[in-house]
């Protein structure tokens, strides 16, 4: 049956759509339930207030910060505050040297660690390793026992060092300290901080091992792009330990490849086949080289977790801190804007679709039902989005976030008007009601995709590129415009294509909205049409010749034969639109076809 | 029975009645030229945007050891100093201090308004401290949204061009995005709001909505050119005329729609509820949605009909549609004049 495949059709697409909203409803209601998640999306700053943290410079005495170092702090410390997901928070920089960041929400361990740790990466071969106690395992290293470091101890090379991993790096003086070095000690904390030129001696993150690294072969500022992820083993399959990927820029690669052939030639001669992962002094990591990496992408493992990766990760890809910050207080701070502002927006706002339904319903009578039914259900998918991505990415909804939504409900609305109106336009043209949404449809589906894709395309770009607010709002657009489609595919169009197969609406009532004659039906035997339309001849001509361009070729026969065996003034109408019409200027016959 | 506006839009449809958004280019280009070059006056006159503190920085006071504080007497004591200064005022601890940001302030005013806050939180001079406070709106986040917007038009233009095989179509719709851009923030400079970050995201979502817009109109513009490479029934320009005619009813119902609730932010939020935060973005939305879609309609459609009109594929057409139509003219006496 031809008829019924449509009414499946929309079936089925009305299945899809109530599928999606239970899909969403149940993802919200497990992270309310387990997760922490909310039936309220969280607000941003403006509108929740949040915590205000000043960050202060780590500075020696002596040391101050120029404006460019802070200016530079302040766009990497968005950055990574950005990139632990779309909280909207602000940064700026207060009386000349300190760091003010306000975030949704309170301040954990987490995010702290995330903007006041500098991350300046180091990759040092390493010389000498060993347990914090006075017992070193290197290979090369001629350990003397218990010299405490004496300014008489030479400090520089007698034979000067052909590359990172010469051990004449090792001068006595060196030597004395990695001996006498203790990684639980103050000491530790404050000397792991050396020039990139020369050795330096210092711990892992966990206090366990102590090394004497070469200089700096690479640093961080060579990374191109870092991520997080699992470790693989050669076959491929997950390890289950989380490591942060590298990939390093031209130099980097050049440089890393480099010292990754020379650390392999020496692998006779450990832990000269060793090279650490420095992070702000500390080794990270210091593994063996087990292969030459030419191609620059390393990855640094430890005792990571998912998070703690991402962090990291998010950290040197957005470059180190040109100084190190400590957070000098924390308080909470109210909002922004008062919550009578939020109040009186939504009220507003409420006000404001009110009217849109007016005139909807003024517009296209009972069609608009379809209009306002859509915005609602399209509402309801927002809400829960919105809620969603709050708990799970940290989206904070703004006042510009709240105007973006009431912006949306007529980027919404007009995906329904530019679909109505094109099966207003096929009604034009004679079609009958079942046929005009479906021919209707496949044009507007058309523009309703290449203009949604415009949409959509704004609000990836900004979202990749652009920080801050910014990007809040790219989210806000981009949700809105995958909704609107989803909305006008999976619930527009099959309300239509099911009340088209109603008497009200494929009879044409004047109040359905949809009525052919109230439409002008350019198309209903062309003899009459010349004869009573007021137009010129020229025009009358080609109207029909496009009126007639666009039938199928069943319609064009139908209505030959129409013409044939009626006396003009009657349309080919299907069997769902025998009733006589409501409209009594045109007796529509009923004829079965 | 027949909705007027419907009986429009039947009119429309056939090209019983038109509208010479083509034909009459000249006088909207010189319309919309003119709008621009005072929407690019004013700002000039004015002494340029009236940038908020988020973008510039400003003053901040800080009061400790207030008790159960308010906002209020905050902003009233700035504004007993300075008059105009927007002042930002913040609960901060859970109510045992007080927040103010406002413009720059001299160090008079600054020493004036810091008097004016001990006396108004009834604290001794210790408890207020003041500083310099750095944008929050960085240059970085402008260079960033900057960026992103360039690589966005580079990429819509593309598409565009890919889409409707012709990149003519992309200058008229960037061209048209553009003007909007000028026109909204020329009506924003005019209004002497503050520009906030609001503002801001308000003139986004207005270039989205622009560009949107311009789709869906010549959407239907390469719908019916398509077809005049079959018929011989209507110029190039006709062709295009009659597009933006058919969509007009569109055009009308979507100005309306999606200028509804942003009017309703604007006149009964902002004016009758007093929330004025909210105006700066309903204010730049309000503007851009009209512009936006008019903009398609007097700017967009007739510029890349006059673009495509040189060509030599179109001007062999539409001699062709002219010698038929004098034929036909011929055939059907009385000749009369089309008008299109």
């Amino acid at each position: 049956m031809a008829k019924s495949t449509p009414v499946k059709k929309a079936w089925r697409s009305l299945s899809w759509l109530g599928a999606i909203v239970i899909a969403l409803v149940a993802i919200n209601t497990a992270a309310v339930l387990w997760g922490g998640g909310s039936w309220t999306p969280k607000l941003a700053l403006d509108l929740e207030g949040g915590t205000q943290i000043i960050l202060a410079p780590k500075l020696e005495t002596g040391q101050t910060v120029t404006d460019e170092q802070l200016t530079q702090a302040v766009s990497i410390i968005r950055q990574r505050v950005d990139a632990s997901g779309v909280s909207e928070a602000e940064i700026s920089t207060q009386g000349g040297s300190n760091i003010v960041v306000a975030i949704p929400g309170e301040l954990d361990e987490e995010t702290k660690n995330r903007i006041q740790s500098s991350a300046k990466l180091e990759l040092r071969p390493v010389l000498l390793a060993g347990a914090p106690s006075d017992s070193s395992v290197g290979g090369d290293a001629s350990a003397s026992p218990t010299p405490s470091p004496t300014e008489s101890l030479r400090a520089t090379p007698t034979v000067s060092p052909t590359n990172g991993s010469d051990t004449n790096w090792i001068t006595p003086a060196l030597q004395a300290e990695y001996d006498s070095f203790d990684c639980s000690s103050d000491e530790a904390a404050t000397t792991n901080a050396a020039p990139a030129d020369v050795p330096l001696v210092t711990c892992d993150t966990t206090g366990t091992v102590k090394y004497l690294l070469g200089p700096v072969e690479v640093d961080g500022a060579d990374i191109k792009d870092a991520t997080n992820g699992q470790e693989t083993n050669q076959q491929g399959a997950s390890t289950g330990r989380w490591v942060v990927n590298l990939t390093f820029n031209d130099q980097g690669t050049k440089d890393f490849g480099e010292v990754s052939q020379r650390l392999y030639g020496l692998t006779a001669t450990p832990p000269l086949n060793q090279f650490a992962f420095v992070i702000d002094g500390q080794v990270l990591s210091a593994p063996t080289m087990n292969g030459v990496i030419t191609d620059g992408k390393p990855s640094i493992s430890g005792s990571f977790d998912q998070e703690s990766s991402k962090a990291l990760a998010d950290q040197l890809k957005f470059g180190a801190l040109p100084i190190s910050f400590t957070v000098q207080s924390s308080e909470t701070i109210t909002a922004t804007l008062g919550s009578s502002q939020l109040l009186s927006g939504l009220i507003a706002g409420l006000i404001g679709l009110l009217l849109v339904f007016g005139y909807s319903l003024f517009q296209y009578r009972l069609l608009g039902t379809v209009t306002i039914v859509s915005l609602l259900v399209a509402g309801v998918i927002t809400y829960l989005t919105l809620c969603i991505l709050s708990w799970y990415q940290g989206y904070r909804l703004s006042l510009a976030g709240v105007a973006g939504v009431i912006v949306a409900i007529g980027f919404t609305a007009d995906s329904f008007i530019v679909y109505f109106e094109r099966v207003r336009d096929e009604l034009r043209d004679g079609r009958v009601l079942g046929s005009a949404v479906e021919a209707g449809w496949k044009r507007a589906l058309r523009t309703v995709y290449a203009s949604k894709a415009t949409n959509l395309l704004a609000a990836i770009v900004l979202f990749v590129i652009a920080v801050g607010s910014v990007k809040g709002f790219a989210v806000t657009l981009g949700i809105t415009t995958v909704i609107d489609v989803i909305i006008v595919v999976l619930f527009t169009h099959p309300m239509l294509q099911l009340l088209a197969q109603t008497r009200f609406f494929s009879s044409g009532h004047p109040l359905s909205g949809l009525d052919p004659s109230a439409l002008g039906a350019v198309y209903r035997g062309r003899a009459e049409f010349r004869t009573s339309a007021q137009l010129t001849a020229a025009k009358a001509a080609s109207s029909s010749r496009e009126a007639a361009k666009r039938q199928t070729i069943a319609e064009r026969k139908a209505a030959e034969a129409a013409a044939l065996d009626a006396s003009g003034g009657s349309k080919p109408a299907k069997s769902a639109a025998s009733a006589p019409s409501a409209s009594g200027d045109i007796s529509k016959n009923g004829k079965e076809s | 029975m027949a909705s007027r506006l419907t009986t429009f839009g039947n009119d429309l449809y056939t090209g019983k009645r038109s509208f010479d958004f083509v034909a009459k280019r000249k006088l909207w280009f010189i319309i919309v030229g003119a709008l621009v070059l005072i929407s690019i006056l004013i700002p000039v006159v004015r002494g340029g945007f009236n940038l908020g503190i988020e973008f510039r920085g400003g003053s901040q006071f800080q009061i400790t050891g207030v008790s159960d504080a308010e906002t209020q007497p905050a902003t009233d004591a700035v504004a007993s100093v300075v008059p105009d200064a927007v002042a930002h005022v913040t609960i901060v601890g859970g109510g045992s201090g007080v927040r103010v940001q406002t413009d720059q302030l001299t160090t008079a005013e600054t020493k004036d308004v810091a008097t004016a806050l001990e006396d108004a939180y009834d604290v001794t001079e210790a408890d207020v401290s003041s500083s310099f406070i750095g944008p929050v709106w960085g240059a970085d986040i402008t260079r960033q949204t900057i960026q992103g917007l360039l690589v966005f038009l580079l990429l819509a233009a593309v598409g565009m061009a890919l889409y409707f095989r012709t990149w003519k179509m992309s200058l008229a719709a960037i061209v048209a995005l553009l003007v909007d851009l000028v026109i909204t923030s020329g009506v924003y400079a005019a209004s002497g709001f503050e520009v906030t970050p609001a503002a801001i995201i308000g003139l986004l979502t207005i270039l989205a909505y622009s560009l949107y817009d311009t789709v869906v109109v010549f959407d239907k513009i390469r719908e019916n050119t398509q077809e005049d490479v079959v018929e011989t029934k209507r110029t190039f320009a006709e062709s295009v005329n009659l597009a933006v005619n058919q969509t007009l009813v569109r055009s009308i119902n979507t100005s309306v729609i999606a200028a509804l609730p942003v009017a309703s932010i604007l006149f009964i939020g902002a004016f009758a509820l007093g929330a004025d935060t909210l105006r700066d973005i309903s204010l730049a939305l309000l503007i851009g949605i009209l512009v936006g879609t008019w903009s398609t309609v007097f700017l967009a459609a007739p510029l890349y009909s006059m673009l495509r009109e040189g060509e030599k594929n179109v001007k062999k057409h539409d001699a062709k549609v002219r010698s038929i139509r004098e034929r036909t003219a011929a055939d059907a006496a009385p000749a009369e004049e089309i008008t299109v």
